[in-house]
């Protein structure tokens, strides 16, 4: 994993698998308090006590076909090696939350990445699911809800071609101006 | 630039609704980009933002694109099943932004099997 947009992707997918109808992907930039802060909450299925113990053990999975799962292993170390924390959250039959800060200045800290891509790549690919993403950059914020869309395109699918560039240029638009710099 | 709006939005669903009427929205193609941790880390991702931009670029509107997650053969990855109605799905291994042009162009709009790529024919069983 390169970027720290990797790593959303990668998550995001947990939550999808974990039948989630309603995901939300939240980035915090805060200057003062040099801290960058990745949280995505889903109202899947959660996890029981027992899975959370095991779920960081990179040879813990709940897939059949390969012995490794890496995950969340390695969102925690991207974390940790940018003097963050890793929290993670989890009720069953309630959803999951998982949330990762970073030094946002800190050296090791991986780039955020191509965002726009990644919540395009998960809008187009989960048609089913809705999509609330929250970018917040000191004082401004960027905030944008596939529910919200939804409700005014009616019958059109939310992954038609032209609603995809509706949503890439309000995205482009909302980064700009809330002028990120993870 | 001027704000995009919800009004934008309803421009762009009449706008919709008025082109639906003239196509047949018969699904020819199903091309899944396989998303594992595996797969994004090798390069799903771009092969993914190139497989978007050569539909947009090709005007085509009989593809689906969908992801999955990983398949156990994460060596492999990045890989890709294109599936045409009513033939065996083809899965490509080690696939790049280049070979997913290429598969794009010559398989999914041309019907020619690119096979110095693929992996294997069918699909996966998993037990």
């Amino acid at each position: 994993m390169l970027t720290l947009a990797d790593h959303i992707l990668d998550i995001t997918e947990n939550s999808v698998r974990a039948g989630a109808k309603f995901i939300e992907i939240s980035i915090e930039e805060d200057t003062a308090q040099d801290l960058l802060a990745i949280e995505i909450k889903d109202d899947g299925h959660g996890m029981s006590e027992d899975v959370l113990q095991k779920v960081l053990d990179p040879f813990y999975t709940t897939k059949t076909v390969r012995r490794v799962g890496l995950g969340l292993p390695l969102l925690r170390d991207a974390a940790e090696r940018a003097q963050g924390h890793f929290f993670l959250k989890s009720q069953q039959n309630s959803g999951t939350q998982v949330k990762a800060t970073f030094g946002l200045g800190h050296l090791d800290r991986q780039p955020l990445g191509a965002l726009i891509n990644t919540i395009i790549i998960l809008i187009i690919s989960n048609s089913q699911v809705d999509f609330f993403y929250k970018h917040r950059h000191n004082d401004r914020r960027f905030e944008l809800d596939t529910r919200e869309i939804r409700k005014e395109i009616e019958d059109i699918p939310i992954n038609h071609p032209e609603i995809i560039k509706y949503i890439r240029a309000a995205m482009e638009e909302g980064l700009r101006d809330i002028e990120s710099e993870a | 630039m001027a704000k995009l709006t919800i009004d934008d939005l309803k421009k762009i669903k009449e706008k919709v609704h008025k082109e639906m009427s003239l196509r047949d929205g018969d699904r020819r193609v199903r091309i899944t980009v396989h998303m594992g941790t595996c797969g994004i880390a090798s390069g799903a991702k771009e092969v993914m933002d190139t497989l978007l931009e050569e539909i947009e670029a090709a005007k085509v509107n009989d593809v689906i694109v969908t992801t999955s997650g990983c398949m156990g053969l994460c060596s492999r990855e990045p890989l890709v099943t294109v599936e045409v109605v009513n033939q065996d799905p083809i899965k490509y291994e080690y696939v790049n932004p280049n070979k997913m042009r290429q598969i794009f162009k010559r398989h999914v709009l041309a019907g020619e099997v690119q096979t110095p790529f693929v992996l294997a024919k069918g699909s996966e069983v998993i037990k």
